[in-house]
């Protein structure tokens, strides 16, 4: 596996993402910059990480979507590649047209870091081979516009396509639309887009790695990427 | 607006404007002498920068002489943006405390989230990439009708910035009381991890090297603080704007990264922060400690408003800037570099031999002064001081008490001041960097060390009531809780960062509280080798006449070799012994239990046995060490029953705990603050070596009852709830901040 961890400027987990990849599947990926036009040769796994892309100050994600890179990535997700968007990242993403709609601040208005509970609603994707279909699992969050919302009909059509792969659950394991951290639309965590290569998800599995630190489930996801590009 | 094409016409010097920078006849008259003629206005401007107490700490800097300030393991003492000390394998750790009381009080967003910034640039302008911030916060009374304003803005700015920027915000301290009200303290601290060999200093060496100006331009913020008269800047609404700084993460994360990649290029001799009086401060400083001179041209400043004066440029503290010496030849490589992160980059002057500090702005030289005498003829007071009188020990069986044991508890973690402060720290990111070992909620955070096993300790602490009632003792409490802080989790402490928050300086008992606090850290500091490496000072915390709380926040650093055998404060199983390491007599003297449940803040505060402290504690992290114990707790405020309810909520496990001695006062040993102590729990096979150890090593150890259940039981009282105690404990912040239960 080639895995490529972009960087613009005001990224703040890119070492945090690049350092559970190589702990977890032992490859080191290739930090790229912003202004590059081209993805390293050969590149299998592209990640968009968490953080403050251009501060945020405009609407979050979306001055990053226009980056030199996101060119190559577009290229990179039409062949069918994968593409992975974290936190700053599925706001890059959704802002970029690779995921449908948007991000918006939380319910309560409030940067919310915390540990999350989340149903892996289908483990047939190239994200989540690894984990049981159904499974709880806990990410942390750590998010100030982690809010998804979506028009009415986009929001059936995720349903619909079973593309929601993420859900905020309780700790009963139910999901509560009232009682979601950040007020996401049909309790959204995470989405894959229609050829399920490209995955967009708020909470952070890369910080969920290592038991020194807390809880592993995020390791599957890790697990699940580099098995599949074994694979094929 | 009008935008000033040309500034306006530079005062004359008189007596009013002279009051107006906050300099007295007599720092005037030593100006006078000391250049032997009159200052220009932007030399005034310089003068009163560069001698206000912020700057030159004219005030303590006689009494911060007593502190020590040396070990083995110190790289760098105070003086320098932050301390550093060798934390082994080559690494260091830089780190620093400073507060944003004032602006904070003022604008709470931005005057925290700036302190924040200037506490993270201090680190990182030493080379060390940031690893972890704490803040310690005092609020008001929560019915001050100010508080809840001051405690959502601080908050939202303080996570506002260190999210943004990428630094987990791993711990802290929040409390609340009425002598707040009209200041409250915003404290931030910053570690950073660096290279031993890789440390940059202020210093600059060589004449005729460029000195560069980075990062954010400059803007007419921040200029000159409240205290300026605007009458003399001419109509424009341009000077009239608000003293607090703006603060701008994004831009001082470019600046970290810029600024660490140019350092490891090789291409920086000397560099300093822009912090309080901006470019003066920074300038004077660079030239100073490496006696040079320093030539500033202001045409080459980047600016960000037109028609910007000497005085302005000078004096402004627009945030995320620094001032380096570039080593020869450099330059066209360290621009690059900047260039790539977006940042501004200006040659804006040169070190000469001539120990002069000249700035010229438009073919006019508007300051000439010595370089060094600005920083050492600062003027130095020893403001007249009166002593604490000492309060009397309070007797228990003196005091009517009418709440129950189970019902006093239930009231103090319940109370502001012992309620949880989740709905603070889940706002701060404390899990970025991956490092975050150990969450808030425990006695100190920790902080893996890149990959480990060694890990970083820190805390910080400090109980005001008892530096008022005492402020020896008071200052030796705050460095003994830290060390304790950092014991209980297994750590080594190494040293300890110092943030002196007082009122009015110039009030002999004020003074006295300085000068009492100040002696009690330095004996405590020396008395257990937890140096004192950086510092900051907060003077003038009154309003109306009342200063604040006597509060001198103590910041500490301890290592731990491996992380894995750290320790927590949730108890881990059931049927364990629960052990109190350190004599339970029942001092209530200045307790929270006095202060909360009886409304009575009086009585000597618990003395500090710094003897009894050191031997405790290394008994404790021997235990830890050789994993002789499954939970650690140190007991301070509260004392034993509000530390056992702790470790039973963080786990909800609770415990069967044995009747109080007969020989003290029921109240008085569960809620009583004697100090050294610590609550441990053994597994019944260990317990035997335990005790053993204790005895052989002279440490009294008790016995206070075993794990298990759901509830604290006390023989004769009603049990208490474990699940309804935390219930309490989570839900008084998120009400009062009528947040709900979210």
């Amino acid at each position: 596996m080639k895995a490529a961890v972009l960087l613009f400027p005001g990224s703040n987990r890119e070492g945090d993402v690049a350092r559970a990849i190589k702990h977890v599947t032992g490859v080191e990926p290739a930090i790229v910059w912003h202004a590059e036009t081209a993805l390293p040769a050969g590149t299998d796994l592209v990640v968009l990480p968490g953080g403050f892309s251009y501060g945020d100050y405009l609407r979050c994600g979306a001055i990053a979507a226009r980056a030199s890179i996101m060119d190559a990535v577009r290229a990179h997700a039409a062949r069918g590649g994968l593409v992975l968007g974290i936190c700053n990242g599925f706001q890059i993403l959704c802002e970029s047209g690779l995921l449908p709609g948007v991000l918006v601040r939380n319910a309560r208005l409030r940067f919310i870091c915390r540990e999350a509970l989340l149903k892996v609603e289908r483990n047939d994707t190239p994200f989540t081979r690894r984990y049981g279909k159904g499974a709880v699992v806990r990410f942390p969050v750590a998010h100030g516009e982690g809010n998804y919302t979506a028009d009415a009909e986009t929001l059936a059509r995720l349903e619909g396509e079973g593309r929601v792969v993420f859900r905020y659950v309780m700790a009963d394991g139910k999901r509560d639309d009232t009682q979601v951290l950040n007020g996401a639309a049909n309790s959204i965590a995470g989405i894959v887009s229609e050829k399920l290569n490209v995955l967009g998800l708020m909470p952070h599995p890369e910080n969920h790695v290592d038991p020194l630190v807390g809880p592993t489930d995020g390791r599957a996801l890790f697990e699940s990427i580099a098995g599949m590009l074994e694979k094929a | 607006m009008t935008v000033l094409d040309t500034p306006a016409k530079e005062p004359t010097i008189t007596p009013q404007l002279v009051a107006d920078h906050g300099l007295k006849p007599d720092e005037y008259e030593r100006i006078l002498k000391l250049i032997g003629r009159e200052p220009s206005f932007t030399e005034l401007g310089i003068f009163s920068a560069m001698w206000n107490e912020h700057c030159s700490y004219k005030s303590s800097r006689l009494h911060l002489r007593g502190l020590p300030t040396k070990a083995p393991w110190v790289i760098q003492g105070p003086g320098e943006n932050a301390g550093v000390i060798d934390i082994g394998d080559g690494q260091a750790a830089v780190f620093k405390m400073e507060s944003h009381n004032h602006p904070s009080y003022i604008e709470p967003y931005q005057g925290a989230a700036t302190g924040v910034g200037g506490i993270l640039r201090d680190v990182f302008t030493m080379g060390a990439r940031p690893i972890a911030a704490l803040n310690a916060l005092r609020f008001g009374d929560p019915a001050h009708p100010r508080t809840k304003h001051l405690v959502a803005g601080v908050v939202a700015g303080i996570g506002g910035y260190g999210n943004s920027f990428g630094v987990p915000t791993v711990g802290g301290l929040v409390g609340f009381h009425t002598r707040y009200d009209g200041n409250c303290l915003v404290n931030a601290m910053a570690v950073g991890l660096a290279e031993t060999d890789k440390i940059f200093y202020a210093k600059a060496t060589g004449v005729g090297l460029p000195v560069v100006y980075l990062g954010s331009k400059t803007g007419r913020d921040g200029i000159h603080g409240a205290t300026m008269a605007s009458a003399e800047f001419g109509e424009g609404a341009e000077e009239k704007r608000p003293t607090v700084q703006v603060g701008d993460p994004f831009a001082e994360k470019l600046l970290l990264e810029a600024c660490l990649e140019i350092m490891a290029a090789g291409c920086v001799v000397a560099i300093q922060d822009m912090g309080a009086a901006g470019l003066t401060c920074s300038a004077v400083e660079m030239g100073a400690k490496g006696d040079l001179g320093i030539e500033l041209d202001l045409d080459k400043l980047p600016c960000r408003e037109e028609g910007m004066s000497a005085y302005e440029m000078m004096l402004s503290e627009s945030q995320e800037r620094m001032l380096m010496v570039i080593a020869p030849g450099k330059e066209e490589q360290a621009e690059a570099i900047f260039r790539k992160w977006g940042l501004d980059f200006a040659i804006v002057g040169h070190t000469t031999d001539t120990l002069r500090f000249v700035v010229k702005h438009k073919g006019e030289v508007k300051a000439d002064l010595p370089i060094k005498e600005l920083g050492d003829e600062a003027p130095l007071y020893d403001r007249p001081w009166v002593e604490t009188p000492k309060q009397q020990r309070i007797d228990p069986a003196s005091l009517e008490i009418s709440a129950t044991i189970p019902g006093a508890l239930e009231r103090l973690i319940g109370s502001p001041d012992f309620a949880s402060k989740r709905w603070i720290w889940e706002q701060y990111d404390h899990l970025i960097l991956n490092n975050t070992v150990q969450r808030p909620g425990g006695d100190a955070a920790v902080v893996r060390v890149e990959d480990g096993p060694k890990g970083l300790a820190m805390a910080c602490d400090v109980t005001p009531r008892y530096c008022e009632a005492d402020p020896f003792e008071g200052g030796k409490q705050a460095v003994a809780e830290v060390w304790r802080n950092i014991t209980a989790v297994g750590g080594t402490p190494l040293a300890l960062t110092d943030n002196l928050n007082f009122g009015n300086p110039e009030k002999p008992e004020i003074m006295g509280q300085l000068v009492g606090c100040l002696r009690g850290i330095g004996a405590a500091a020396k008395e257990l080798d937890f140096p004192v490496v950086s510092g900051n000072v907060s003077l003038y915390n009154e309003t109306h006449g009342r200063g604040i709380l006597p509060t001198p926040t103590i910041g500490g650093v301890g290592v731990l070799a491996d992380v894995e055998k750290m320790a927590t404060i949730a108890f881990k199983e059931t049927s364990e012994v629960i052990l109190v390491i350190g004599e339970t007599t029942g001092w209530l003297g200045q307790s929270a239990f006095l202060s909360e449940i009886l409304d009575r803040e009086e009585g000597a505060p618990p003395p500090v046995d710094l003897a009894l402290e050191r031997k405790h504690g290394d008994f404790v992290r021997a235990l830890i060490a050789d994993g002789l114990v499954s939970a650690v707790h140190d007991v301070s405020d509260g004392g034993l029953l509000v530390a056992l309810a702790e470790m039973a909520m963080a786990s909800g496990i609770g415990a069967s705990l044995l009747a109080e001695p007969a020989e003290v006062n029921p109240h008085a040993f569960w809620f009583g603050e004697d100090q050294a102590r610590y609550i441990v729990t053994v597994s019944t096979g260990e317990k035997a070596t335990v005790l053993k150890r204790a005895e052989s090593a002279g440490v009294p150890v008790a016995k206070l009852g075993s794990t298990g259940g759901d509830k604290l039981t006390i023989p004769g009282e009603r049990p208490i709830v474990i699940d309804a105690l935390r219930e309490r404990s989570e839900s008084w912040l998120p009400i009062y901040m009528g947040a709900g239960m979210m």
